[in-house]
């Protein structure tokens, strides 16, 4: 280490370079043929190619200026900082926290329950129908849905790739239960969730001797099975056509949001027509929902049957031989993760107004599996920040207007969108690999709560 | 000592698909007492303490426990009867705080002893105390250990199993767990199974003893018969001179 800062910084300098070069390699490689080449029909719908190498040229000279910009800059920043604290013998852990992270969730609350008034102020009646329902339902369904999948993969430890399934069922549930028999959403959205949590256990029952990755795959054929039957089984599902015309909810009864009718809410409250109310109305609703989750996972976990999944996630050996029984353990897992997944799924229809076989596919039961683990097993925390990221992020691509300056008028940022999961999860993987809240909270305290800093912990003595 | 034994295990046979892992077991333990069974490895030692947990189940032979026939039962209801289990591997819940790995020791029935309880382990292992908030999987070999006897005795058991309790611990600590269970079994008269394969540890801590070899118990006798029987003292005593 006799080097002058001077020669370290160059030499810093040429390595920050040279992996530039091979970032811009790799990348060049990577993407020369799905960026830099692109097919279309000519006139004569014969199929033709075309080079595009200059967006080509953009997206590795962004490899290439990113590497330069870790390797040259930013590493050595954080490597010089992690050593300063070394030195310091600054702890990890510290005890003070601002107001803001003491009451994260109470303002978060607050800030859902004024979002939907916010954005009528801001962007008017009309305006406010994008950001009330396409950002705030369309996170909080995959909020409720990653909640629900959860109880199942983050806390008895069971890993389901089939959940889609069990929102099809309450989807399907309310779409076919309302059109045929006339019932109302209040009456079809526990239904719902009774039949939903029913085929949870139909599937639970086979599955009960299986773990990890066996489990994974009879669960991910379960959620083909549902498909496939609701594509198939055209007499009472309509295929691929789907079901559509599905009556909307009313406000308990009181009030309908059908245009035609007597007791619309517009009309009761002398307001201008628009289904921004409507939305207004889902948007609380699934709220409610969500709220209604959160507060089963939280209830449970202190209760036996809670206490029990995590054990089961933990030692399912020991479990037994502490007299749990694993089989209903396993059994109200898989029941109440669909429960939650069928109400979901019952919003999702009446919602949508429609449903098909499309909305279940095994990327949706992905997306929400990713949304799970991204946000740190277990943590409801963790996992609505991960909703808001993963969806919410895809949903603002669409937004993204300015890129098209950037890229030429005929890129389509949401085209993107799975690419960036990607790299999302990659990125949140390596530096927080236990996702975004990875620590678990005790649930049982001898009379008060002990706070042991992280550093203590590490060492064991004897 | 009188009466019946609290666990009878007759002719017991156990296969692990073809294999037969033990061939036709007579074991009994009486109240109040500390049996111990030693045998090398692979002899059957911990098949026998899994199967009287009912897992695998005996596929031959009877288990008696506290007057009841309980080998076709199911491992948790088997747990129920108070038949307490400290594994082998200690099996605690990694990521649950010592508090909680007791908590789920209790079970249902026993909830209303549960600050009472937990009091007791932790005179019994002031460690645990100091540690109670810390979760399982960052605790040491010996405290993890102390946490599984701990965990089993929250259930209040009728009868506690042991499943290699000095497995991979210092002596001095396998010499404070030891004396941990005498004074469970002298003070609270809690009649204890062990299997060691410490056997000299544990021959001098039990009333009896069995001796297993490939799966058939081959002797049997109190502790300290055993501790100077020349046969015992060859073949596990005194460093494996067979």
């Amino acid at each position: 280490m006799a080097q002058s800062p001077a020669t370290e910084n160059s030499g810093l300098m040429a390595q920050a370079v040279k992996e530039a070069l091979v970032a811009a390699a790799i990348s060049f490689g990577l993407f020369v043929l799905y960026v830099g080449i692109e097919t279309y029909q000519d006139i004569n719908n014969a199929l033709v190619w075309r080079t595009r190498w200059g967006l080509l040229a953009i997206f590795v000279v962004i490899a290439a200026v990113s590497r330069f910009v870790v390797v040259g800059f930013i590493k050595p920043h954080l490597d010089k900082r992690k050593r300063d604290k070394a030195k310091a013998g600054i702890p990890e852990v510290s005890d003070g926290k601002t107001f803001f992270q003491r009451n994260f969730l109470k303002l978060a609350l607050v800030g859902l329950l004024i979002y939907p008034p916010l954005s009528v102020m801001l962007a008017g009646t009309q305006g406010s129908l994008k950001y009330v329902d396409n950002f705030g339902i369309q996170i909080l369904i995959y909020v409720m849905l990653a909640w629900g999948l959860n109880i199942v993969v983050g806390l008895a430890g069971l890993l389901d790739l089939g959940y889609v399934a069990f929102y099809a069922v309450g989807a399907y549930s309310y779409a076919l239960l309302s059109q045929q028999f006339g019932l109302s959403f209040w009456v079809l959205l526990p239904l719902s969730g009774i039949l939903a949590a029913f085929w949870g256990i139909i599937l639970g029952f086979p599955v009960l001797r299986l773990r990890g990755d066996y489990l994974a795959i009879v669960t991910l054929a379960f959620g083909e099975i549902i498909r496939l039957v609701l594509i198939n089984w055209t007499d009472v599902t309509r295929g691929t056509f789907g079901i559509s015309g599905i009556p909307k909810a009313s406000f308990f009864g009181i009030w309908s949001f059908d245009v035609g009718a007597d007791n619309n809410f517009t009309k009761a409250w002398g307001l201008s027509m628009s289904s921004a109310y409507y939305k207004i109305f889902l948007f609380y609703l699934i709220l409610a929902l969500c709220m209604l989750t959160a507060y089963v996972t939280i209830k449970l976990r202190r209760m036996p049957i809670g206490r029990a999944w995590e054990a089961l996630r933990e030692d399912e050996i020991a479990c037994r031989s502490l007299g749990i029984n694993t089989v209903t353990t396993k059994l109200t897992a898989f029941a109440i993760g669909a429960m939650i997944g069928g109400f979901a799924g019952a919003f999702f229809a009446t919602r949508q107004g429609f449903v098909s076989p499309e909305s279940f596919v095994f990327l949706e039961s992905a997306v929400i599996l990713a949304i799970v683990v991204l946000g740190g097993m277990g943590s409801l925390t963790g996992i609505a920040i991960a909703a808001i990221v993963m969806v919410g992020g895809t949903e603002v691509l669409r937004e993204m207007e300015f890129l098209k300056h950037v890229f030429g008028p005929d890129f389509t940022p949401e085209l993107y969108r799975m690419l960036l999961f990607g790299l999302a999860m990659v990125v949140v993987m390596v530096f927080k690999p236990r996702g975004f809240v990875g620590s678990r909270e005790p649930t049982a305290f001898l009379k008060e709560r002990k706070a042991v800093s992280g550093s203590f912990t590490k060492e064991g003595h004897g | 000592m009188s009466g019946e034994p609290l666990l009878k295990v007759e002719g017991v046979q156990t296969f692990y698909g073809n294999i037969r892992a033990l061939d036709g077991v007579d074991v009994h333990v009486n109240r109040g007492e500390i049996v111990s069974l030693i045998g090398a490895n692979g002899a059957g030692k911990s098949t026998l303490m899994m199967t009287i947990c009912g897992s695998p189940q005996a596929r031959h032979g009877s288990i008696i426990f506290d007057g009841e026939d309980i080998t076709q039962q199911p491992t948790h209801l088997i747990a129920r009867r108070r038949i307490a289990q400290s594994p082998e591997g200690r099996r605690i819940f990694p990521r649950m705080t010592v508090y909680e790995n007791l908590q789920m020791g209790a079970g249902l029935d026993n909830l209303k002893y549960f600050d009472e309880d937990v009091e007791k382990i932790f005179t019994l292992f002031p460690r645990l105390k100091e540690r109670q908030s810390q979760r399982g999987g960052t605790l040491s070999g010996g405290e993890q250990q102390m946490l599984s006897i701990g965990r089993a005795l929250m259930s209040r058991p009728k009868l506690l199993l042991l499943d290699e309790p000095s497995l991979g611990l210092a002596p001095l600590i396998v010499k404070g767990i030891f004396e941990a269970i005498k004074k469970l079994n002298e003070e609270e008269g809690l009649t204890v199974f062990l299997v060691e394969q410490n056997a000299f540890a544990a021959l001098r801590l039990s009333h009896r003893a069995y001796v297993m070899v490939n799966g058939k118990v081959t002797m049997a006798g109190t502790g300290r018969e055993l501790l100077t029987n020349p046969e015992v003292r060859a073949a596990y005593l005194e460093g494996g001179r067979h």
